[in-house]
């Protein structure tokens, strides 16, 4: 890849990132809508939540709650830009695990019980589904011998034929970084309240609109990354993502709040299960 | 152009907080009955986000008396700017039948200013999503 474009790769990563988030979390509030018999928001209604709140009074807790909003943001932005430029899987997980990170820090530097309980569950989320995601990432490794990103765009079979279990297993992780239930501990992502906003509950006005605008990197970052596993063409990228999303709604609306305990037990037991068989079938060949 | 962006975000965007300051809840079911998909104000983008940092609006349904009264204004003070104060229902405009009571202070604006006042005991839903509607045309007026 020449210089020109990458750095072309790059702004169209933090250009559209956010654009597409935004979109799709639109498109997710009136098909949630619908399911519930209702009309539901416009389609550019996110749009319209994080230009509010970026413009609400800039009200801070503590200056660590600041620098962690932004270095949240900062981290997820690098991380769908290391997608787009094709780099390696890893390293794309680490930052991105980073950014995870610091939206906890911010959380738990406030003195609110709320901020704290939020920011613990949230740190069992990551306690849930981190390990999934790198037994994921290894799985695409033992199939196409390469941690790059450029080596599953090369590879000439779909990746999900190989590797269903752990395209159910992204799944498990897709669903808690959505914050959809029965995982949304930590925060909910809809108009539920728990522990009042969890995570969220302390960053406010243009701070929360950062955030969101992260979170919507985020889920660009793990849709790219399901995408992965049908790259040999664009339209079977874009029915693997629709489907896969669609999905998530689905069980969002049939499903309540579990606990923490059962999302450990569930998920590490479930999770961890298929991605053996997986990786031992795959080894076997 | 930027700023015409902006308030329309803001109009098309009001996040809620409601506060019981001492309700029969009669008024309370008919804050929520809004949320419901007969009425479904999400439509407009509003969602109940029982956060006081996250909320434009702020509803208070009940008499306010004088426990609950600091409650109230730390609500209200911990709400970021710009914001809209509704009061609800008979007993949030001037304490209704417990006004004469000795623990009740009166209405919501002995604490905090209000900006639009829906009478009703309790508040008909349509009332209440008139009484928002018309919130949002003061904020509009505030922020520009």
């Amino acid at each position: 890849m020449s210089m020109s474009m990458q750095i072309l790769l790059v702004v169209l990563g933090v250009v559209a990132g956010p654009l597409i988030g935004g979109l799709i979390g639109g498109l997710d509030r009136i098909i949630t809508a619908r399911f519930q018999s209702r009309v539901g928001p416009p389609v550019l209604q996110p749009f319209y939540d994080v230009n509010k709140l970026l413009a609400k009074e800039y009200t801070v807790v503590n200056a660590w709650q600041a620098f962690c909003a932004y270095s949240y943001l900062a981290a997820s932005m690098i991380s769908v830009a290391l997608f787009f430029l094709q780099s390696d899987m890893l390293v794309i997980y680490f930052v991105q695990a980073v950014g995870a990170i610091f939206l906890v820090v911010g959380a738990l530097s406030s003195t609110s019980p709320y901020s704290q309980i939020g920011a613990h569950r949230e740190l069992l989320q990551m306690l849930a589904y981190e390990p999934l995601l790198v037994l994921v990432i290894i799985g695409i490794y033992i199939e196409t011998g390469s941690f790059k990103i450029s080596a599953v765009y090369s590879w000439d079979k779909p990746l999900l034929l190989k590797l269903p279990f752990l395209f159910v297993v992204l799944g498990y992780a897709l669903t808690i970084k959505l914050r959809k239930s029965p995982f949304d501990l930590s925060t909910s992502h809809h108009a539920h309240q728990e522990l009042v906003k969890g995570v969220t509950t302390d960053y406010s006005g243009p701070l929360l609109g950062l955030i969101e605008i992260a979170h919507w990197y985020d889920v660009v970052l793990f849709l790219c990354f399901c995408s992965l596993f049908w790259a040999t063409n664009i339209a079977g990228m874009i029915i693997l993502i629709s489907i896969t999303y669609f999905l998530e709604i689905l069980i969002d609306n049939v499903s309540a709040r579990m606990t923490w305990r059962w999302m450990l037990g569930n998920v590490w037991a479930i999770g961890l299960t298929l991605s053996l068989v997986n990786l031992i079938w795959l080894y076997q060949q | 152009m930027f700023k015409k962006l902006i308030r329309n975000s803001r109009m098309k965007s009001p996040w809620l907080l409601h506060f019981d300051c001492g309700s029969c809840n009669g008024c309370d079911i008919e804050v929520l009955a809004c949320l419901t998909p007969v009425y479904d104000v999400e439509r407009f983008g509003i969602i109940n986000v029982g956060n006081p940092m996250h909320a434009d609006l702020f509803l208070v349904t009940g008499t306010v008396n004088s426990r609950n009264s600091m409650v109230l204004r730390n609500l209200y003070e911990q709400m970021p700017n710009p914001k809209i104060v509704v009061a609800i229902g008979s007993c949030g405009l001037s304490g209704g039948i417990f006004r004469e009571a000795y623990n009740v202070v009166g209405g919501v604006d002995k604490i905090i200013p209000v900006d639009v006042y829906v009478p009703g005991c309790p508040a008909k839903p349509e009332a209440i999503i008139d009484g928002v509607v018309t919130g949002l045309q003061k904020y509009d007026r505030i922020v520009n």
